[in-house]
């Protein structure tokens, strides 16, 4: 067992893991974060995406130990106060989501891809989401509901994450 | 006391944005793996690597001692107990079937299949002992190839003597609904026979299956990821010897299914069986490599076609000769997929005769079952293939070879050659509409030029119109077709004191937003508020009766019943609304939410009603206090949908990669209750369809191993594979419900795939191409190129030609990319004038 010390969504923790936990086992398991869910197991389908000190990683190819120090950010740290994050708000306008499973995972993704690129075209937006997958809307909701975020509040999209 | 005066709007046609988003956007989710009880253990499986073969021996013992495992069991551990899962759909009376133990005795019969089943203390500690098992086989001969399989050779299961599980045969002489088939391709001018292949696919949802079960108090409760709680419960409760009301089962959120979670899975009745053996809950997750393994794949059949004509393009007749390969076990609906399909290959046409003949088969692989369009996209694949290659043959524009066939709009209602009636449909309207989008004439020119400057870029335009049974289903037709259960819907509506209202309905959404639209209809039809519907769904103890959501069921059915109970909490509140009224219930007219006597302004609304009610202090005599009122729907027919569906590609010859430039569809599925959520439907029912057109298939080798088992290989596209589709309706309101609406779940499925491949071909036609096998990897495509006649116009009426696009290269290793290439053995094609 390794003792590992964590920021998650505002909270500190510190917990003991065994050093092979992936921190999305962490997350799920320890803190009680099931917002962040498992696809796969070949990293292909991003929806495990987190924040790791406000930059997007899939959760599932991080150790928990790598962690040890660090602020990570999930979809149930992104609203405040009760008011959506303006990317989930954009999610939910533009009806980006269907069973929902890969939201928590887009959502997080497509923050990330704005704070990069705060004014994407249709065609970056589509590259910068490859690596997350959605089997139900087809997709062309949720570039819809990036580009929406990026229009619509460009500067609190991009800030957001680990770093509020 | 809910407010209804101010209500406007309608509810149903708006794009309401829905109420389902609030938790799952937030990651406020039920998903069945976020579930945690006091004491849980977790199991793991143990799969065989082998397709066929006897179990000589299985040493658990390493495994038991493995720390935190808390025991192990066998398929002899689990002896009756475990049943054999449940075949729903016996197609013949005289079908062939194996026993299916949840975990294998002592055969395996296809790779994947469950071995043994440990259960430890932590997921961790169950999976790290799964390879402390110690299995010892005994190789059978492995049977891969469903052709082969169909004549004879290998036996999948040496006990049913055959590997044809049922022939199945509608002949439109026989029924009595067109004439003779053999005649009509005797006196042909023109005859088309073409043989095509579904390559086998998988569903893919992106939630893993996972279930829980705690055995603990006096019901057994099951948590799963399903489609079909209702059927489960009953399923389980029959499979495993249990009384019906012991059993609790839930489907809490749910991550999509599209037919892949409608199944009574081996993992359920494993965790079910083994948590109540032990006193304890129990929970599985399966990993994605076993969901690809083992969760039942879809499609997989052989479709050999014969297509009549006259010289004029108008068609005479119509045979199919299917293959459908069920893998090595029938699931819950297996045998009736392709049968699903023998109603729809007529399609939108007036064809005068047809047969179809399809012999399922038994291989050593996973079994397949319903996977979104179940039967319907494969029989819309074929016959919109065909009709282009008639339009070749005859020298037709492929548009103008539908028109001549399909049925007209004042024709409706319309009876089929295949004996169904089609309510309503205007194909002329929704073709013009996607035409005018497209902008037809313009591609069609600059194809032109591509072909006359010899472009290495090809450009291809491919039509598909589609129509589809949906909205499984009219009960009798299930009972003709010897379907194990009805097709009716069930739903109830309590009226709460605060005049908040519940709805329950039998038809458990996994993604489509039923609490939306659901509501939508509810406040419209009570004239409540739409946020003060509260839709439960998806747990037996609340919602009693249902036969859940597949089959583009849940509006036309499960949203009528829905309507239904809604009337009846009408007419109940009406006799006690003129009693408070003191007015004649006759006199009463109900809109906007509130009872008026007629030509005065004395009313009450259905929110007072339920508190009058609840308080029950003046009631009329004789009148139960309660506005509560349930309703079970069963439709008379099916619902049809129709659409024209136009898209072009761009085929690069010199790498075989086709990329789509636009995509066009304009659907009619009658009235809508919610545009936003239609429109998602279409957009994702398009991918699935497109992907199995360009990139997905589920790929065996020799020895009946599966090698796309991971998203490494089985490639479900992503964003920056698509492009923007085009969208658009019209509308013909169906006459087979009050709502006037059609299923849409499956629309976009059906008719992209055909769509697609009808492009790829168009583009590369005039260089001899007249056929690709799905998927049309750049590979295949680059393959067919090189293999092609040297002439590069063999497409002309009066030569017939032969020719074959074998892929002889089987190498597994090429799914690494977005070239997915497969083993299958090609398709023979021949076109020809009689
Ligand atoms: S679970 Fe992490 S990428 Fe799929
Ligand atoms: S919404 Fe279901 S997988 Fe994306």
């Amino acid at each position: 067992m390794a003792r590992i010390s964590i920021k998650v969504d505002g909270v500190e923790y510190a917990d003991d893991v065994e050093p092979r936990t992936l921190l999305v086992y962490y997350l799920r398991d320890q803190v009680g974060k099931t917002g962040t869910v498992i696809g796969c197991d070949t990293s292909n389908c991003g929806s495990c995406t987190v924040h790791l000190d406000g930059t997007s990683v899939k959760s599932c190819t991080v150790l928990a130990v790598q962690a040890d120090g660090h602020e990570v950010t999930t979809i149930e740290g992104l609203a405040k106060d009760g008011e959506l994050h303006p990317m989930q708000q954009a999610f939910h306008e533009n009806h980006a989501l269907q069973c929902g499973f890969c939201t928590p995972g887009m959502v997080m993704q497509s923050i990330d891809l704005l704070r990069d690129n705060p004014s994407p075209t249709g065609e970056e937006v589509r590259h910068g989401l490859e690596g997350n997958l959605c089997r139900c809307t087809g997709y062309q909701n949720i570039v819809k509901a990036v580009l929406a975020a990026a229009e619509s509040a460009p500067v609190r999209v991009g800030t957001a994450g680990g770093t509020l | 006391m809910t407010v209804t005066e101010e209500r406007s709007v309608t509810e149903v046609g708006s794009p309401r944005r829905r109420k389902e988003d609030g938790r799952l956007v937030t990651g406020r989710t039920r998903w069945t793996d976020n579930i945690s009880l006091p004491g849980m253990l977790h199991l793991a499986m143990v799969r065989s690597p082998m397709a066929h073969a006897t179990i000589t021996s299985i040493d658990v013992e390493a495994a038991k001692s493995s720390p935190g495992v808390v025991a192990v069991f066998t398929g002899a551990d689990l002896g009756d107990e475990q049943g054999s899962l449940p075949c729903a759909w016996p197609i013949t009376a005289d079908q062939k079937a194996p026993p299916h133990p949840s975990i294998a005795v002592d055969t395996v019969n296809f790779a994947g299949e469950i071995v043994a089943c440990i259960v430890a203390r932590s997921a961790v500690a169950a999976k790290d002992a799964v390879e402390l098992v110690d299995v010892e086989y005994d190789d059978l001969p492995v049977v891969v190839d469903m052709a082969a399989a169909a004549e004879g050779g290998n036996l999948t299961h040496p006990d049913l003597g055959t590997n044809v599980s049922a022939t199945w045969v509608f002949d439109s002489a026989e029924a009595g609904t067109g004439g003779n088939v053999e005649d009509a391709i005797r006196d042909a001018e023109v005859l088309v026979e073409r043989t095509y292949r579904q390559q086998r696919l998988i569903p893919a949802f992106m939630e893993p299956r996972s279930v829980v079960c705690d055995p603990t108090g006096e019901q057994t409760t099951l948590w799963s990821a399903t489609q079909i709680p209702h059927i489960l419960k009953l399923m389980l409760a029959l499979t495993c010897g249990i009384s019906e009301s012991k059993l609790r089962v839930i489907a809490p959120d749910v991550g999509g299914g599209f037919g892949g979670k409608l199944q009574v899975t081996p993992e359920e009745v494993i965790t079910l069986v083994v948590s109540r053996r032990l006193g304890k809950p129990c929970k599985y997750t399966e990993t994605r490599s076993e969901s690809l393994l083992a969760g039942h794949h879809g499609r997989d059949q052989i479709q050999k076609l014969t297509l009549s004509a006259t010289r004029e393009g108008i068609v005479t007749g119509l045979k199919v000769d299917l293959l459908a390969d069920m893998g090595a076990y029938l699931g819950l609906v297996t045998p009736g997929v392709p049968i699903l399909g023998a109603f729809m290959y007529n399609a939108i046409y007036k064809f005068p005769a047809y047969r179809f003949e399809c012999r399922n088969i038994f291989t050593n692989k996973n079994w397949t079952d319903a996977y979104r369009g179940a039967g319907r996209p494969e029989a819309t694949f074929a016959i919109e293939r065909l009709m282009d290659e008639l339009a070749v043959e005859i020298g037709v524009d492929p548009l103008e070879i539908r028109e001549r066939n399909w049925i007209k709009h004042e024709e409706f209602p319309f009876s089929t050659v295949a004996g169904l009636e089609y309510d309503t449909g205007n194909y002329e309207a929704a073709t013009a509409r996607a035409k005018e989008l497209f902008g037809y004439d313009a591609l069609r020119a600059e194809q032109r030029e591509r072909r006359e400057s010899g472009d290495p870029v090809q450009l291809g335009i491919g039509v598909s119109t589609f129509t589809e049974m949906c909205g499984l289903a009219p009960s009798r037709v299930l009972g003709a077709l010897s379907y194990g259960a009805g097709g009716w819907e069930h739903a109830s509506i309590r009226m709460l004191p605060s005049g908040k209202v519940e709805v329950i309905t039998g038809s458990s959404g996994h993604g489509q937003g039923h609490e939306t639209a659901w509501s939508q209809i509810v406040a419209d039809r009570l004239g409540v508020a739409f946020d003060d519907v509260e839709v439960l769904h998806g747990d037996t103890q609340i919602s009693a009766r249902g036969l859940d959501t597949y089959g583009s069921r849940s509006l036309t059915v499960g949203g009528m019943a829905v309507v239904a109970a809604a009337d009846k909490v009408i007419e109940k509140a009406r006799p006690i609304a003129a009693h408070l009224l003191e007015a004649n219930a006759d006199d009463l007219e109900f809109t906007g939410g509130k009872f008026n006597v007629r030509g005065t302004d004395s009313s009450i609304g259905i929110g007072d009603l339920a508190l009058a009610v609840f308080a029950a202090h003046n009631m009329p005599d004789g009148v139960e206090p309660s506005l509560d009122a349930e309703a079970t729907f069963d439709p008379e027919n099916f619902s049809f949908p129709h659409g024209t569906h136009l898209c072009a590609v761009e085929v690069d010859t010199e790498t075989g990669e086709t990329k789509i430039r636009s995509y066009v569809c304009v659907d009619d599925i009658g009235k809508v209750v919610n545009p936003l959520i239609v429109e998602g439907q279409v957009h994702g029912g398009l991918v699935q369809g497109i992907a199995q057109a360009l990139w997905e298939e589920a790929v065996y080798d020799d020895s009946g191993t599966l090698v796309t088992g991971s998203f490494v290989d089985y490639l479900v596209p992503s964003a920056a594979d698509l492009p923007h589709f085009t969208t658009d309706r019209t509308e013909s309101p169906s006459s087979t419900n009050a709502l006037g609406v059609k299923g849409v779940g499956e629309a976009g499925t059906i008719a992209s795939t055909p769509a697609v491949v009808n492009a790829v071909v168009d583009a590369l036609r005039h260089l001899g191409i007249r056929d690709i096998e799905m998927p049309c990897s750049p590979h295949r495509v680059w393959s067919a190129l090189q293999h092609r006649d040297g002439d590069g116009s063999s497409s002309g009426a009066d030569t017939p030609t032969e020719k074959t696009f074998v892929d002889d290269d089987a190498d597994p290793s090429h799914n690494a990319q977005l070239s997915g290439e497969g083993s299958g053995s090609g398709a023979a094609e021949q076109g020809g004038l009689a």
